[in-house]
């Protein structure tokens, strides 16, 4: 069973983190957008644009983690437009998603462009290097499974923490969660639903933007056209099967980086029989049928698309 | 607006204290004068209860007070927690009103119903980027509350799982929790069961004794007189009269409200005609008592109204069902029209001349988003009156539409405003006329008065009993007694999913009802 074998290697549980990484970003962004009411399908291009502005930023010259802070506030201005279309003013969520994602990768395709004319191959920065984890990089497996990944990656993985501290044990977590089921519950108690709406998607965004900073700044070294790939649309339904909890969300980005990881290997064991699309269909597949088994019952927040709108009867 | 006297604390005769004056409040929706120069006055440890049909401008003023909207004339005034003069109250912010000890409990409950109760109460109550929540003193408090007032409720559970009843408790503890001085009420009845409401009525009573300041917005005559101090009365966003409780009688409230005499519904002896609908222990198998029905054994006549009584949610849902053609019968014969129905539909039954006129008429009674025009017509599309060569004949259907909003005083800004605008009781005026107007031989009234107004309720009573002696036979499902006893030939109770033999009026009272509802339940226990 040598097809098995695969996932017994350190190497494929490494390589499934890795990939899962800029997803457990997303994912974390989408559902914080989520829970406030809010569909962000500006997602994609906040990726692309947090992928370029990421590696940009390094690339003129800052250091690393400042490259990963522009990334953020990209995103935050992206999102920050997105908020206002959808929350004071009350638009169509799906069209002013779609339409962020078309000007946030546009705009970065063309700046990248406008600022790099005549390269043939992206040039390349110093990208963040795996870091060792001392005493636990030595355990078996898991050492160098989970332990030898780059700061950007336990950055993933410590934020899955904070936002469920945050969603659950702060009285902001209790608003947010309150004001994606009925924004009236949160008017009624004398709170902003603007405020906290325009705040869960200006941050949620920031979120997506590092998801994509990662595939620049941590997977890869230089920025190139269609890199994201469609993995902001991933996470839109990663949120969906992670019923909207950090937790599960973690699970279904790492179950989607094993699916992806395990094709790759599977392509070099039985690739000579198949043409390499099937493989390159099967985490997408896998996607949907675990959609399709988790997301019939999935509660969906109450209040989510639905605009508010102040003093309204 | 003239100069407001802010030292003017005004006495009344019990001795208390004002703790809120409403001056001059004046509010327009476009063309529509919603409220109109309301003064009102609340004192320190009375319930006034705020009287007027649907549309009177209630809500809309307690919106205010709350604010939810801002007034476009006139002031809140509020004293001060720590006692003094009236001060004015910041317009339009629901934060300033909690703060200045003003509680609401809407009639439709801001509660998230993915956190729970407890979380519900503590909302909004921490500083918000505070990184821990302290729930211990909260926790303490609340259930002190609970001790106190006797609103018993599961804090810890989801509300999405609690009754509703339990919700409208978690609501009111929200309100005491902020130390509300001033709780309002809009329409709290309206979704609870007779039992819940008397509890209810125990409660607010015991926290008017403590000197809670309530004020009780209902348009139910019985419920005002029963449980308030005080009356102020609004008609068309004025306020058209006050007056004590003790002085106060049903009659000259109604009138107060309504503007005019209101005729009793009184039904004529009328022999009824040929069995329409023959239930023979048709038994209906849902989940859980609300939709199951066992054995039930009923029979409707032409000219007829056969009442079934009981607590709502004991197998009406199933035989209103049943009735409409949604569900078939697991064992027994359904009879409609003298013929055996094994596979029931309801547009069959709907064009045999079944007419329904559903529990939750916001919900299966119309098409929100549509017009008037088109929920009048939209159980007749396929006919030959409003479609031909399958396109819709809009001149057709307006036209219909303008004769119902004549005849049945549907009041709307016309055939084109979409239906959600209605209020309650002009969304049930189209549910009747949309049904009554293809003289049926059956209806099924599933609740058809449950919060409606005085006038309203008049209306759909007296259309009830013209369609009967037009002949109909009409199936009259309700909780409300006096209206059973009113408008039946016959009355049944429904208890458990166990339907009684319906019985004559003549040979019942409410004690008699009451004792039948009981009855059952004694034997369910046994």
């Amino acid at each position: 069973m040598e097809i098995l074998d695969i996932l017994l290697t350190a190497n494929f549980w490494e390589a499934a983190i890795r990939i899962a990484s800029p997803l457990i970003f997303g994912v974390l962004g989408a559902l914080i957008c989520e829970r406030a009411g809010v569909l962000n399908l500006g997602i994609e291009g906040i990726f692309t644009a947090g992928a370029m502005a990421g590696w940009m930023a390094v690339w003129l010259g800052v250091d690393l983690w400042t490259g990963v802070l522009v990334a953020a506030l990209t995103g935050a201005a992206f999102g920050f437009l997105h908020a206002m279309l959808t929350v004071p003013l009350g638009l169509s969520q799906h069209v002013s998603g779609i339409g962020v994602t078309l000007l946030a990768s546009s705009l970065s395709y063309f700046i990248y462009r406008t600022a790099l004319p005549n390269v043939s191959t992206p040039p390349r920065i110093e990208p963040f290097r795996p870091f060792e984890i001392p005493f636990l990089s030595d355990l078996p497996f898991i050492g160098s499974a989970l332990f030898s990944q780059t700061a950007f990656t336990y950055l993933a993985f410590i934020l899955v923490a904070v936002v469920a501290y945050v969603l659950y044990k702060t009285p902001l977590g209790l608003a947010l969660r309150a004001v994606g089921d009925n924004p009236d519950s949160v008017d009624a108690q004398g709170l902003s639903v603007y405020g906290l709406r325009i705040g869960a998607v200006v941050a949620g965004s920031a979120l997506m933007a590092m998801g994509g900073a990662f595939l620049t700044m941590s997977a890869f070294d230089a920025f190139f056209f269609g890199m994201v790939n469609g993995r902001g649309w991933i996470c839109i339904a990663l949120t969906v099967f992670a019923s909207w909890r950090p937790g599960k969300a973690l699970a279904g980005a790492l179950l989607f980086g094993a699916f992806d990881a395990f094709q790759v290997r599977l392509q070099t064991q039985v690739g000579a029989f198949l043409p390499s699309q099937v493989f390159l269909m099967l985490p997408y597949f896998f996607a949907i049928v675990a959609l399709v088994l988790v997301a019939r019952k999935a509660d969906y927040p109450r209040a989510l698309l639905v605009p508010w709108f102040k003093g309204a009867r | 607006m003239s100069e407001i006297n802010l030292s003017d604390a005004k006495i009344t005769n019990a001795g208390q204290p004002v703790v809120l004056r409403l001056a001059g409040i004046t509010k327009r929706f476009g063309p529509l004068l919603a409220n109109d120069h309301i003064d009102l006055d609340l004192h320190r440890g009375e319930i006034l209860a705020l009287l007027g049909e649907n549309g009177a401008g209630k809500t809309t003023l307690m919106n205010i007070l709350f604010g939810h909207y801002v007034a476009d004339e006139g002031q809140v005034l509020v004293a001060p927690k720590q006692g003094g003069d009236l001060g004015s109250l910041e317009r339009g912010s629901p934060g300033a009103a909690l703060a200045a000890g003003i509680g609401m409990v809407h009639q439709h409950f801001t509660l998230a119903e993915n956190l729970s109760g407890m979380e519900n109460i503590l909302l909004g109550t921490e500083p918000i980027f505070r990184l821990v929540r302290r729930t211990g003193p909260a926790r303490r408090k609340v259930e002190a509350l609970i001790a106190d007032s006797g609103l018993a409720v599961d804090l810890d559970i989801q509300v999405s799982r609690l009754m509703v009843g339990e919700k409208q408790r978690v609501e009111i503890l929200k309100a005491l929790y902020r130390d509300a001085r001033v709780l309002v009420m809009d329409e709290p009845t309206a979704v609870l069961t007779p039992q819940e409401s008397e509890g209810l009525f125990k409660t607010v009573r015991a926290l008017a004794a403590r000197g809670l300041a309530v004020v009780f917005i209902s348009h139910k005559l019985g419920e005002v007189l029963a449980v308030s101090d005080r009356i102020a009365v609004l008609r068309g966003g004025r306020k058209v009269g006050e007056i004590f409780t003790r002085d106060a009688d049903r009659r000259v409230i109604a009138e107060m409200m309504v503007g005019r005499d209101l005729p009793a519904s009184r039904r004529t002896p009328r022999d009824p005609g040929a069995v329409l609908l023959d239930l023979d222990s048709v038994a209906v198998t849902g989940q859980g008592t609300r939709n199951s029905l066992a054995a039930a054994t009923l029979s409707i006549r032409e000219g007829e109204i056969v009442g079934i009584a009981g607590v709502s949610g004991n197998g009406q849902a199933a035989l209103a069902a049943l009735v409409a053609g949604l569900v078939a019968p697991a064992s027994g014969t359904l009879r409609l029209f003298g013929e055996a129905i094994t596979r029931p539909s309801p547009n069959a039954f709907a064009r045999a001349g079944i007419a329904r006129i559903p529990e939750d008429r916001h919900h299966d009674g119309v098409v929100g988003a549509m017009t008037v025009a088109e929920n009048i017509a939209i159980e007749e599309l396929r006919g030959p009156d409003f479609q031909r060569h399958g396109f819709l004949r809009f001149a057709a259907i307006r036209a219909r539409a303008e004769v119902a909003i004549r005849d049945y005083d549907v009041r709307c800004q016309g055939p084109d405003a979409p239906a959600r605008l209605l209020s309650g009781g002009n969304i049930q005026k189209l549910i009747l006329a949309r049904v009554l107007d293809r003289k049926p031989r059956l209806v099924l009234a599933n609740q058809p008065t449950r919060g409606l107004d005085v006038g309203a309720q008049t209306e759909v009573h007296r259309r009830l009993l013209a369609a009967r002696d037009g002949g109909a036979g009409i199936v009259l499902i309700s909780e409300d007694l006096d209206e059973l006893l009113t408008l039946s030939d016959r009355v049944a109770v429904m208890a458990g999913g166990r339907l009684s033999e319906a019985r004559p009026t003549e040979t019942l009272n409410r004690g008699t009802l009451g004792m039948m509802m009981a009855g059952h339940d004694e034997e369910r226990a046994a």
